[in-house]
């Protein structure tokens, strides 16, 4: 049994895998879940991706739930189950022993190092996950507007995030964005 | 639910906390913060852990906010397993794990059926197009307000890090795990250097 002919597997080697590089949060691995879904493992196609990451972010809940999404059009149920638990669970219990490990010592100056050092990579990761995404569905010039608009809008108001999500489904809908 | 943006500072309401909740009390909690989060867990979490149900201080949540910033794998996830295990062990951040991901789970397997089903259908793929677009757009602002730190405090070498983080991972497309493998000892390296020579 190997990973290429079982979908369950290879979802759950996937996830685990990448849940341990996430530096930053499930936003900062979209572009390797996509470089895995779509290009290496063909489980999904471009626009299929940027679907997905349209309904996870019209859903309540953590961001992660995007790798549920992918399980699901891999295989069903069982994969949406094993891919949320494959990227969810490896790096809790990792996070668990940490947390206990700092309570026990006093080794305080490691953890702001390690934290200076990773917010950098982080905002590098998160900002190659809105290009990768804005490549992938922003194939027209009515498009690049809603984003450019949607980005200026939240950087300057405090306008709830989620009427920018609606008055972009109105625009589509509305046949404005092609 | 844009990206978790860093917490906001919040002063303490009151120094006083609540008894250790149950399993079910945490099951709950953390699904009502889940389903409630629409644009950002995170903010919903500390209102509910702190202000709500003072089940910690305003400082002990910002040091574990700050741990599962900067551990690996999706950040609100690993919190909620270690606020739930502080309670009451592992089962305690079973239950909280449970409650913050299987509800909005079960939502969106539901969504990704109708999508499977009617996908297809042109009005739909218009309206999720549109979507992703804004969606996108809110990304990049959570994207700009973390890196506005870096540039008003001209942080050349964070900068420079950044940039080739986005070079290698979203233009040349590199696989994430051998581009960090590199990146993070490097990084490391490089801001405890640094941070030697400013002492000095």
């Amino acid at each position: 049994m190997n990973s290429d002919s079982n979908p369950i597997l290879a979802l759950a080697l996937t996830f685990a895998v990448m849940s341990l590089f996430a530096v930053g949060g499930a936003s900062s691995a979209i572009p390797e879940m996509h470089r895995v879904a779509v290009d290496v493992r063909h489980w999904m196609s471009d626009r299929q991706f940027a679907d997905v990451y349209a309904i996870s972010q019209l859903s309540p809940g953590p961001n992660v739930l995007i790798v549920t999404l992918i399980g699901y059009s891999v295989a069903g149920v069982a994969g949406a189950l094993v891919a949320t638990l494959a990227m969810c669970v490896p790096t809790a219990v990792f996070a668990l022993y940490v947390s206990r490990f700092l309570a026990r010592s006093s080794h305080a100056r490691w953890p702001a190092v390690i934290q200076a050092a990773l917010v950098p990579l982080s905002i590098g990761l998160m900002s190659a996950s809105g290009f990768v995404l804005a490549w992938t569905s922003d194939r027209t010039v009515a498009a690049v507007l809603v984003t450019a608009s949607a980005a200026v809008l939240a950087s300057l108001t405090r306008l709830n995030p989620g009427w920018m999500l609606l008055a972009g489904g109105g625009l589509g809908f509305a046949g404005l964005i092609g | 639910m844009p990206p978790d943006s860093p917490p906001a500072a919040v002063p303490a309401p009151d120094l006083s906390k609540s008894p250790p909740p149950s399993l079910i009390a945490l099951f709950v909690a953390f699904a009502k913060m889940s389903l409630a989060g629409f644009g950002g867990v995170l903010v919903w979490a500390r209102r509910g852990i702190v202000d709500q149900h003072r089940w910690m201080t305003a400082e002990e949540s910002n040091e574990t906010f700050a741990l599962c910033h900067f551990l690996p794998g999706p950040n609100i996830v690993n919190l909620t397993f270690v606020f739930g295990s502080r309670f009451r062990g592992l089962l305690g951040g079973i239950a909280a794990f449970a409650g913050l991901v299987g509800p909005p789970a079960v939502i969106v397997t539901v969504l990704a059926a109708l999508y499977q089903r009617y996908g297809e259908i042109d009005a739909l793929r218009r309206i999720l197009a549109g979507v992703s677009c804004a969606a996108i757009g809110l990304l990049f602002a959570t994207v700009f307000r973390m890196m506005w730190p870096l540039i008003k405090r001209r942080d050349l070498v964070g900068l420079v890090i950044m940039i080739a983080i986005f070079v290698t991972i979203g233009l040349l497309r590199l696989p994430l795990p051998a581009v960090l493998v590199a990146a993070i000892p490097l990084s490391i390296a490089i801001t405890f250097a640094m941070q030697r020579k400013g002492e000095a």
